[in-house]
């Protein structure tokens, strides 16, 4: 194992390893644009300058101590594409480094163009991060600026910017090497260089759109998310994107209360860097849109919104006038292992034994990168959970003669359950189902609460609420914005709908007790708690872990090896 | 009781203080000279005070030809200490790709700090000369774009102070 100095601190690097790589292991970071850890070194846009020297073997050339003076090489290297060798001392903060990086950055910042203030990107741009930290912060270029394209569509997802492109090609390289559609190449030359999708070709793969967070700069914007919203005034909370078993690891960004867009977050085990479109650009249309906000109840042949009370009253009077054996229930393969866990507490409670539930494996959907054929976030739940429930599909799913139906799943289609006589739903939309309800409870979508999903992998992940409704509006360490948190009620800012809807589990909870049971749960974790409690596979976890593992897998024999660090390109600081 | 002092008017006055009438012709000279120094009092409204151009009035935007300046970057309500600004960014076709699709500024929370002002990159809103506000509810203080867009021609005076000294 080749021992490396940076800054004269001492490192064990491994074989093969380049200086950038060993750095990083050891939290130290090299300032760098090109470089990414999952893409091949590219080496373009010599950021990572620094000064490389090894002791002399002069045997005379010795300091004050006694130990052999470093000859430093004449001129600086890049550390992203130097491999370590033993002995090596690298000088990242002295002069010479520190000149090479100042250089670059003036080079670079050429021909960007002063446009922060329009620029997407602004508050977690790598440019202007660097900009502050190592440049001399005043530019000796009075000429004029290059004029590039602005505004060219690589596809239906992205907006190239050519004036505000570092060519550093890291978008290059991942269209080739992970996204496998190599249809991004420069052209032209020297400060003419820009970057372009080759004839009658766009850039519109399924995984385009992590070029976005992969570009170091404005260059690469979302055509969705374009001038929504400045960074700095989203919260953001990670989360799991519930669009299918999957369960990447990502980052839900909420102004006034609304999802406004969604990214990914490194997870090594599950997603690595990366997120399919389908899902950032389809999974918070739910969260914000035709929500059903207040509990409702039929009376005279229409839904009338009623308080919590009410409808949970009505439901029990509806459980309790027939026999409790002949419900059915309906699990949903989307909810929390939470409310799987007490729905069949609550089906245990009722005796009865028909729970079913409807998967949705799409074979058409699945690929060989990151998306899953079951579209369901949390059916591998219902299997770790040993949950009763029998699965069925969309098309064949019907219930038969039921004196009641209560579903957790607000998909159902109507002619599925043409066969109850009365319907309690727990519905996030205002779907088909709940114009058929009796009994309408809201039940908040993944982004609202806290909770556990289980991924393909059995891996266990933990997500909490980035959304805030009346249930959860005090949810202790709850992700705000300086707007979101501090509005009035008199700013129009604050605005944002805030709904009266309830995680599966506490609606449950609700029922059981007025069915004469006590659960006694006050937060998701005392759910989880007893899940971990009566389920061997979960026996080694509890919130506070499955955060710091970044998730556990189900019936593991012990915790995994503490997690290296994770690299994130370029976030939002601070964080 | 031992502590108390006597600081009595009686104790501090001399003999002619006492007396008063001495006090009283000296007051009244002072107002006879007032009557005839010229008059400070203004006839508010009719007669109105033209501040400098370094008087922090309501904050403004600053309109040309072709539209507002602003281009929506949202540093204005970032760095307002009041929370006051709101602002909601839409893509137009024009050079500046960023117009303010709603900006308004909450009135009754703005303290004409003048922050506003100092970090926007674009010069596009400044303190205008405006002191009068009025308004009958708390929805009228909110001001959107209708109310605070002004002419570039109306504020020169400012963008000339701000040339000077920002």
């Amino acid at each position: 194992m080749p021992t490396i100095f940076i800054d004269g601190e001492q490192i064990e690097a491994k074989e093969g390893q380049t200086i950038i790589e060993a750095a990083l292991e050891h939290s130290i970071n090299v300032p760098h644009f090109c470089w990414h850890p999952s893409l091949t070194v590219a080496g373009n846009c010599r950021m990572c300058l620094v000064n490389i020297g090894f002791p002399s073997r002069n045997p005379d050339d010795v300091d004050e101590n006694g130990d052999r003076k470093i000859q430093y090489q004449p001129k600086a290297a890049i550390a992203c594409a130097t491999p370590v060798a033993d002995g090596m001392h690298v000088n990242l903060t002295g002069k010479k480094s520190v000149e090479a990086q100042e250089a670059v950055m003036e080079f670079l910042l050429i021909n960007h163009p002063l446009d922060c203030p329009i620029c997407d990107e602004a508050g977690q741009c790598k440019l202007q991060e660097y900009a502050f930290n190592h440049s001399k912060g005043k530019s000796r270029f009075d000429e004029q600026k290059n004029h590039k394209d602005k505004r060219v569509q690589w596809g239906p997802t992205i907006m190239f910017d050519g004036e505000r492109c570092i060519s550093c090609s890291r978008c290059i390289r991942y269209a080739d090497e992970i996204a496998k559609q190599p249809v991004l190449t420069f052209v032209q030359r020297g400060d003419h260089v820009t970057i372009q999708t080759f004839e009658n070709t766009q850039f519109d793969s399924p995984y385009s759109m992590n070029v976005i967070e992969l570009c170091p700069v404005g260059a690469l914007t979302s055509i969705d998310f374009r001038f929504k919203t400045r960074v700095w005034e989203m919260s953001f909370t990670d989360s799991v994107c519930p669009g299918c078993s999957r369960g990447c690891n990502m980052q839900i960004g909420v102004r006034d209360n609304t999802i406004v867009r969604l990214e990914p977050k490194t997870n090594m085990e599950v997603n690595e860097y990366w997120m399919c479109d389908y899902g950032r650009l389809t999974q918070y249309e739910g969260v914000n849109n035709n929500r059903v906000v207040e509990p409702m109840v039929r009376k005279n042949g229409s839904l009338v919104a009623v308080s919590w009370d009410e409808a949970i009253a009505e439901a029990v009077k509806l459980i309790s006038g027939v026999p409790s054996k002949d419900i059915s229930l309906v699990a949903s393969a989307s909810s929390t292992n939470e409310d799987l866990f007490a729905l069949q507490k609550f089906a245990s409670l009722l005796n009865t034994s028909s729970i079913e539930y409807i998967s949705n494996i799409d074979p058409s959907f699945g690929d060989d990168f990151l998306k899953q054929s079951d579209k369901s976030y949390n059916s591998f739940g219902i299997n770790a959970l040993q949950l009763k429930a029998k699965a069925s599909t969309a098309d064949k799913f019907s219930v038969k003669n039921t004196p009641l139906l209560i579903t957790t799943d607000d998909s159902l289609s109507v002619d599925a359950v043409s066969g109850a006589n009365a319907i309690i739903a727990f519905a996030s939309n205002k779907t088909a189902i709940v114009d058929k309800a009796a009994v309408v409870l809201p039940l908040s979508t993944y982004a609202e609460v806290e909770g556990t999903v289980t991924n393909f992998q059995n891996r266990v992940q933990h997500i909490e609420p980035a959304v805030a409704t009346v249930e959860n509006q005090r949810f202790m360490g709850m992700k705000q914005s300086r707007w979101d948190a501090m509005g009035a009620h008199n700013d129009r800012w604050t605005q944002g709908e805030k709904r009266n809807s309830r995680s599966g589990w506490s609606i449950l909870q609700s029922l059981a007790s007025e069915l004469g049971q006590d659960w006694n749960y006050k937060q998701s974790e005392d759910v989880f708690t007893e899940i971990a409690s009566s389920n061997a596979g979960f026996s080694l976890m509890n919130y506070a872990q499955l955060d710091e593992f970044q998730g556990l897998i189900v019936g593991a024999s012990s915790l995994p090896e503490k997690k290296a660090i994770v690299y994130q390109s370029h976030v939002m600081k601070p964080n | 009781m031992a502590n108390v002092t006597k600081n009595t008017e009686a104790q501090r006055l001399n003999f002619w203080e006492k007396l008063y009438l001495p006090e009283i012709a000296r007051g009244l000279g002072l107002t006879f000279k007032a009557m005839f120094k010229p008059n400070m009092t203004r006839q508010y409204p009719e007669e109105r005070w033209e501040p400098e151009g370094s008087y922090r009035g309501r904050p403004v935007l600053v309109q040309e030809e072709d539209g507002e300046r602003c281009v929506a970057c949202g540093l204005c309500s970032r760095v307002c200490p009041a929370l006051a600004i709101e602002v909601q960014a839409g893509e137009t076709d024009k050079e500046k790709e960023r117009f303010p699709k709603l900006f308004e500024i909450n009135m009754l929370r703005c303290i004409y700090c003048g922050f506003c002002e100092e970090v926007c990159p674009e010069e596009a809103i400044v303190m205008s000369k405006d002191y009068e506000l009025v308004f009958t509810s708390p929805e009228d203080a909110i001001y959107g774009k209708d109310k605070l867009l002004i002419p570039v021609a109306k504020l020169q005076d400012r963008l000339e102070f701000l040339r000077q000294y920002k």
